[in-house]
């Protein structure tokens, strides 16, 4: 029944025998322990299970561990440089206190990453616009808003 | 969409100056939370862990039969299979209630009800295990809102279930817990006094709290009988002594580690998973893991309540209120205990009221019971209470706030309940909303409206404790109970750093398990920065004299003559005697041993905290769609630890509370289940759907704190219903009785102008 899948993860190859029904959010959290991916609704509403697919935002609860096959993946984990520099979002969000439990916030981050890589200089609207798909319960998004504005002047003036 | 616009910076209006407190440090839990390190519920794993799959009840009131668990135990990979029947049994009352919560007995009460639970290898045969389970049902009729369960002709819950009527016991089953008032004066001379007297009635939906994080929790009961369970909970003491009155085992034998917790608001205080996991794990001698779904979030877990009521309220032409009758009824789920009570103590709290009477009614329906939602209870009675203060202010033809100021509650103020207010920032509060930029900027169009709105919460003090160990470079370790759901780790470490005159940064905290600090009540009641704080407070105090006493041996001078100002100590007597805070924390062991400092509190002071809000909409009347234009939230934090974390409750809140006017709702079907159970259907508020939310902190120190804290994380829910509703009402010129206000309710409203 398992199927051998091998994919980049945060930048190393990895090669597994999954079942094909293994999901990719659960492939990341049982089998490779990356467990700053979030599962919050199992049916690809609250985008917690954000992860970079290929360069797009997926929901990892919506993809088949098996249809990651050969794909570069990237998960909150693998976010920060080698060295361990914050990126500039991540930083984002400590530095806005754009998060109260932290949840949301793997998979916020994923999506913000998203949204400043196809649009460097989101205004207010784009900015929700580009986290619509993504639910947080504990900030009412403004903290959120104020931390991708962070991030985005941060990547534009190349600091 | 939501339209963009400049917003008003956040507004402190600070009455005084600390070092730590009152600034905005980042949070040290930080750096996990925004790489994916920190450990929630459901990361938590250990050697050997099987996971568990829980069956649920598919109906909604039903007889329990039998049930036949042996197909599920021959399931290869299937270790252990659990039923109530593996509970110790006995008792009565709320224990035996929250045992069946946990796992029904001989009736299930809800869809969504747990009946059974299956530990196996993988998640995979353990959910197909618990598909093997046969339960025998008796299917009964089920009743599933506040009205209807309270008929003579309801089906009936509990058998043994009789009514508290004002103290006294009925004789005969009913679905209706308890009735209480509260009375004040003499209302029906009041309302004759009276120059207009509006009545209404008023209800309410069923709404989760909708924290992302789903429950999840290992238990591993070990060979020595000690129960060690890691979950994402609210209080880890909460949880060791439910657990433990389930299991009937003292609380020692149990040690609960608190994960990081994904949001709670009240829903992840009473206990689900854990007591189920531990009798898994007592079968197989192994970890045992449970993870909700949504699905089982949402019908398994507590909600806030559907409600009723009718509020009556007389005033004067001057703007006098003379009298106010409340009348609420709530649902408190399958089980006794609805936050009536609480939404009793809030729903006239703002207003000085002569003549007043509260009648409260907890009433049992076939919905999962009902957990804390914060400020339990207020925001379904101030829906209701705001809204005909907002009329009667119309008919007497004064501005909203100036009515409420005129009756404004306030230190000496006696509650219909009976305590009488300490000093409290009502007064400022309405203030700081009348003279906001917002109150009184135009609105630009048709079909806009402008309302205002204000609930009171009475905050919790309860026990706390809290450890400190002096490191030997000058820094120091911070222990406590509270779980940290929105950044309390900070609030409680930045309250020591200002008693020990530290940079915030050397102060570092932990959250500890039930082993390792003394007894602290749950993050709820807003009473966490409040409690914790008083605790690091005193046990920060307890360093600096043992501290200051060191230096005073070391330099053999009178303790009385040393100080310890920006951590730098120093002889009153003998200018040449001074040592920083890090050189005395070098030289502990040499002089004497370590430091540690400790505190358990239980403070009385308790200070209420109120808050306003004021809304502007514009309503499609086509479609009856309500945009939030603009929102702004005052409140009165006493004094605000740390403000970017005040204004994130505040601003949280607010927003929950634009979800529960609008959107959110439980519909039941005919059959009493629910049928919208995922988070497509149960719509919480997006980024799309809102605008910035300008926030006002009031300081109106708490006489009861050392730094005036009052508590911020319940109050905010509380106004948005009625402001929302008081905008739609200006806004279309009808008003709305019912939650939530959806577009087809807004759209009907119009019709039937
Ligand atoms: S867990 Fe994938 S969207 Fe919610
Ligand atoms: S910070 Fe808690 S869900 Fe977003």
């Amino acid at each position: 029944m398992a199927q051998e899948i091998t994919l980049t993860v945060n930048g190393a190859t990895r090669t597994n025998q999954v079942e094909p029904r293994l999901l990719l959010a659960d492939y990341l959290r049982s089998v490779l322990d990356l467990t700053g991916t979030h599962v919050g609704c199992d049916t690809s509403n609250c985008g917690a299970c954000t992860v970079s697919l290929n360069g797009d935002a997926v929901k990892s609860c919506t993809v088949f561990a098996v249809q990651a096959d050969g794909a570069d993946v990237t998960t909150l984990e693998g976010l920060a440089s080698d060295d361990g520099t914050l990126h500039p979002i991540q930083e984002g969000f400590w530095e806005k206190h754009g998060l109260q439990c932290g949840f949301c916030t793997p998979g916020m981050i994923m999506s913000s990453l998203d949204l400043l890589s196809k649009n460097p200089n989101p205004t207010e609207a784009e900015i929700r616009e580009g986290l619509s798909g993504n639910l947080c319960r504990c900030t009412g998004y403004h903290n959120i808003v104020l931390a991708v504005q962070f991030a985005a002047e941060k990547m534009n003036s190349g600091s | 969409m939501a339209t963009t616009r400049d917003y008003e910076p956040n507004v402190v209006l600070s009455n005084q100056d600390y070092n730590v407190v009152g600034t905005r440090p980042l949070r040290p839990d930080g750096a996990d939370k925004v790489t994916g390190r920190a450990l929630y519920g459901a990361d938590f794993a250990a050697a050997g862990l099987l996971s568990g799959s829980v069956l649920r009840s598919p109906h909604a009131h039903a007889r329990i039969k039998s049930i036949d668990t042996s197909k599920a135990e021959a399931l290869d990979g299937v270790r252990a299979v659990v039923t109530s029947a593996d509970f110790p049994q006995g008792g009565e009352g709320p224990v035996v209630w929250q045992r069946d919560n946990v796992l029904a007995s001989d009736k299930a009460l809800y869809r969504g009800h747990a009946i059974a639970a299956v530990a196996a290898a993988s998640p995979h045969i353990a959910e197909e295990a618990v598909s093997l389970i046969d339960v025998d049902y008796e299917v009964l009729t089920p009743v599933t809102d506040v009205q209807s369960s309270m008929k003579g002709d309801a089906p009936i819950l509990h058998d043994s279930l009789m009514t508290d009527e004002l103290g006294e016991k009925a004789d005969k089953a009913s679905n209706v817990a308890s009735h209480f008032q509260h009375v004040k004066g003499d209302v029906k001379a009041g309302f004759k006094e009276a120059d207009v007297v509006i009545e209404r009635e008023f209800t309410t939906k069923t709404v989760h709290q909708g924290y992302i994080e789903p429950q999840a929790a290992t238990a591993l009961w070990n060979n020595d009988g000690r129960l060690h369970i890691w979950c994402s909970t609210q209080g880890s003491f909460a949880a060791r002594d439910a657990c433990a009155k389930i299991l009937d085992i003292p609380v020692s034998q149990i040690r609960v580690v608190p994960l990081e917790i994904g949001g709670g608001f009240g829903g992840k205080i009473d206990v689900y998973l854990e007591p189920v996991a531990a009798l898994l794990s007592k079968k197989t001698g192994t970890p045992v893991k449970l993870v909700m779904s949504r699905a089982d979030v949402l019908q398994g877990t507590g909600p806030t309540p559907g409600s009723y009521a009718k509020i009556k309220i007389g005033a004067k032409k001057d703007g006098t209120i003379t009298a106010a009758h409340a009348y609420l009824a709530m649902e408190a789920g399958a089980y006794p205990g609805s936050p009536v009570g609480a939404g009793a103590m809030c729903v006239l709290a703002p207003y000085d009221l002569e003549n007043a009477l509260v009648d409260g009614y907890d009433v049992v329906v076939n919905k999962p019971k009902t957990a804390a939602y914060r400020a339990p209870g207020a925001p379904n009675a101030a829906f209701a209470g705001e809204q005909v203060i907002d009329e009667v202010a119309k008919a007497i033809g004064m501005d909203p706030i100036d009515f409420r100021m005129k009756n404004a509650a306030k230190e000496g103020t006696r509650q219909v309940h009976g305590p009488t207010f300490p000093r409290v920032g009502y007064e400022e509060v309405l203030e700081a909303m009348k003279s906001h930029p917002h109150y009184n900027a135009p609105l630009d169009g048709p079909n806009q409206g402008r309302g205002v709105a204000v609930g009171f919460w009475f905050n919790i003090g309860f026990d706390s404790a809290c450890n400190i160990a002096v490191n030997a470079d000058g820094t120091v370790t911070l222990q406590e109970g509270s779980t940290d759901i929105g950044g309390t780790r900070a609030s409680i470490a930045m309250q020591a750093a200002e008693v020990l005159t530290l940079p915030y940064e050397k102060v570092h905290p932990t959250v500890v398990d039930t082993d390792t600090i003394g007894f602290t009540a749950v993050t709820g009641g807003s009473r966490t920065t409040f409690a914790t704080g008083w605790a690091a407070y005193e046990a920060a105090q307890d360093v600096r004299t043992k501290m200051i006493d060191r230096a005073a041996q070391i330099w053999e001078v009178d303790a009385d003559t040393v100080e310890l100002e920006d951590a730098v100590f120093k002889s009153k007597s003998d200018p040449e005697l001074s040592m920083t805070f890090a050189e005395l924390a070098g030289q502990l062991g040499r002089s004497g041993g370590g430091i540690t400092g400790t505190a358990a509190v239980s403070p009385s002071g308790v200070g209420g905290a109120f808050a306003g809000n004021i809304v502007d909409v514009e309503v499609d009347p086509e479609t009856g769609k309500t945009e939030i234009l603009r929102f702004t939230v005052v409140q009165d934090a006493g004094k605000a630890i740390h403000p970017s974390y005040v204004e994130g409750q505040m601003q949280g809140g607010a927003v929950q509370g634009i979800g529960w006017a609008l959107n959110e709702e439980y519909y039941m079907s005919d059959s009493g289940t629910m049928d919208n159970v995922s988070l497509l259907d149960y719509r919480m508020p997006t980024s799309l759907d809102l605008p910035m939310i300008d926030t006002v902190i009031v300081e109106v120190a708490n006489p009861g704190h050392p730094y005036g804290v009052r508590g911020v994380g319940e109050a905010p829910i509380i106004p948005p219903t009625p402001a929302i509703a008081n905008a739609i009402e200006n806004a279309i010129g009808t008003r709305l009785f019912a939650l939530p206000m959806n577009p087809a309710a807004v759209a009907k409203a119009v019709m039937d102008k």
